[in-house]
């Protein structure tokens, strides 16, 4: 009981410094910045520490919610196997499909923008399959390629390919024609104005899509292996770990997910900022 | 005119998709066909190996006809109380679905209005909702189905709580921009009226959050069905259309599979066309220009 009241304090404390420190009025870009990671690290930490004294302070059983303690723990004590998990679902299935269904999608929508009348024919249907639950072919994935990685990659490749397809259409759309009447002063080819002008110009959306499939890609794995895996895989860990109740090796498994995705999808921001230096929401970060 | 222009396209490449349906059918299916008439010792000749393929009780890619037939026979022949009854899992899964849809957009709309009117909650919350959608929440489904399970919570919940969980994410992104909506010089016309924060919320942010809110709206009933349908896997193939899918995949029932994901998938176009008619509908009497695109 004693545990979970200091974690109370330290909560109210941690959010009484944050209501303060947003309130402070001090126009430099630098406290601007520190306040914009402190702010949230401080408010994981108060929800981290609520987490361990609750579950300490009222005994909670640990099937039902392990302390964070003991999932470091957890962690720390079995990361080779861990690691074993992570090369197989994120860094065969999740990666290579990924990158193939992104690829495809991309190149899919590039020969489809020269035709209008299949773009209309396939917007709709993208648009469609994009609201379905996609994730329902594992099961048929894992009959045709096996138990292995290459049935999970080609459910990721399924999950990304429709958005990127979508995103990409509609960004090589945006382009203004003001923009492309100049191209066509200058007398520029079909795949100078693509290159120079348009792909550009789509960079955004196909960003926009990027960061889309980095989370989709990471489910995909995920549970397609809940339908048939080879003894390892972060799906497979899940489920059996789950049957034998070992609580806090699921937390450390989804602890290595959520670090994993969390990193897949910074990396794709950064590289974001670094294309799109030009468009507005990225520049108006940089001055505020 | 439009009408017209647009459809042609479209049915031209739905066409294209069932011929390389049949095509892949015929193909995928014909090793374990050559099989059988060798081992029978028959001849065969190319038009009844198509017949046969096509035909197949196990087959590697069931046919569009077999799978529409599967359909038919699982909802209109058979009673809805029924077991085996594809209209009986549809509504297990969309009871599911539904709640955790209304959860999720209750609980969306709230943290929306607490981060717009809250700078600390703001700072401190925003950056760990976004974190909250890169944890693939689906793989945690099965421990939060089993857990709950274990302290005595079974059925609908636990599968309701994923749907929430999955769903408030769209509608706090998507409130948060619309309540933020509001035009400076408009915010400047309430505070000359002297009007209170509530007065605000109520006549300015929140009528000029309604058309970001049904955008939310599309992806979060969408995204909740695969929420409800993943929560059916782990309870051991029970009921729901999740249960149907992995029932078919443990017994290589591929008709079943299908027809479950048809179902599935019928089911997610309903639910997004129900919002986009309640958008629409909502649209009109709030006066918004008229024959927006759903």
């Amino acid at each position: 009981m004693n545990i979970f009241i200091y974690a109370l304090i330290f909560w109210i404390l941690a959010w009484a410094f944050n209501e303060w420190y947003v309130r402070l009025n001090i126009r430099l870009a630098l406290f601007q910045q520190l306040r914009n990671i402190l702010v949230p690290v401080l408010f994981g930490a108060a929800l981290l520490a609520l987490w361990e004294g609750a579950t300490r302070g009222f005994n909670v059983p640990t099937i039902l919610l392990p302390p964070p303690s003991m999932i470091w723990e957890r962690i720390i004590s079995s990361a080779h196997i861990l690691w074993a998990d992570f090369r197989q679902t994120f860094m065969k299935a999740a990666l290579i499909g990924f990158i193939l269904g992104c690829g495809s999608g991309f190149l899919v929508a590039i020969a489809v923008d020269r035709s209008p009348f299949l773009q209309k024919g396939l917007l709709p249907i993208g648009n469609f399959v994009s609201a379905l639950p996609i994730i329902g072919v594992a099961p048929i994935m894992v009959m045709w390629f096996g138990f292995d990685w290459p049935s999970k990659a080609a459910v990721v490749i399924i999950m990304t390919f429709f958005p990127m397809l979508v995103n990409t259409v509609s960004g090589l759309a945006a382009s203004g024609s003001m923009e492309r009447d100049l191209m066509r002063t200058y007398a520029s080819s079909y795949w100078q104005t693509l290159f120079k002008l348009r792909l550009p110009a789509a960079a955004p959306f196909i960003f926009n899509a990027l960061k889309i499939n980095s989370t989709l890609a990471m489910i995909g794995a995920i549970v397609a292996e809940f339908f048939g895996t080879p003894i390892v895989g972060m799906g497979f860990r899940i489920s059996t770990e789950v049957g034998r109740m070992n609580v806090d090796m699921v937390w450390a498994e989804i602890a290595v997910a959520a670090l994993a995705g969390s990193v897949f999808y910074g990396v794709i921001v950064l590289i974001e900022r670094a294309v799109t230096f030009w468009h507005p929401s990225v520049r108006n970060r940089a001055t505020v | 005119m439009l009408a017209g222009s647009r459809s042609l396209p479209l049915l031209t490449v739905i066409a294209a998709i069932i011929a390389v349906w049949y095509l892949a059918a015929v193909w995928l299916n014909s090793p374990w066909q050559l099989d059988r008439y060798e081992k029978a010792g028959v001849d065969w000749s190319f038009s009844q190996l198509v017949d046969d393929t096509l035909d197949q009780k196990r087959p590697v890619l069931p046919a569009a006809h077999q799978v529409i037939e599967e359909i038919w026979k699982t909802t209109v022949l058979k009673r809805i109380t029924s077991k085996r009854s594809l209209v009986y899992h549809t509504w297990i899964t969309l009871s599911a679905t539904m709640l955790g849809f209304i959860f999720g957009t209750l609980l969306g709309v709230f943290l929306a209005v607490l981060i717009v009117h809250n700078r600390a909650v703001d700072k401190s919350m925003m950056p760990w909702v976004i974190a909250s959608q890169t944890i693939p929440i689906l793989a945690i489904a099965p421990m939060i189905i089993v857990v709950l399970n274990a302290v005595g919570i079974s059925g609908l919940l636990p599968k309701a709580f994923i749907s929430t969980y999955l769903s408030f994410f769209p509608v706090v992104v998507g409130m948060v921009k619309g309540l933020r909506s509001p035009d400076a010089s408009q915010l400047d016309l309430m505070r000359t009226y002297n009007a209170s924060n509530q007065q605000m919320f109520w006549k300015l942010r929140w009528p000029s959050s309604m058309p970001y809110l049904f955008t939310s709206l599309k992806v979060a009933v969408a995204i909740s069905l695969v929420g409800a349908i993943v929560g059916e896997l782990p309870t051991g193939a029970v009921a729901g259309l999740g249960a149907r899918l992995l029932a078919g995949s443990y017994y290589g029932q591929t008709i079943q599979i299908w027809s479950a994901l048809f179902a599935a998938a019928a089911l997610a176009a309903t639910l997004v066309m129900l919002v986009g008619l309640v958008d629409r509908m909502v649209m009109k009497r709030m006066g918004f220009v008229s024959g927006r695109e759903g």
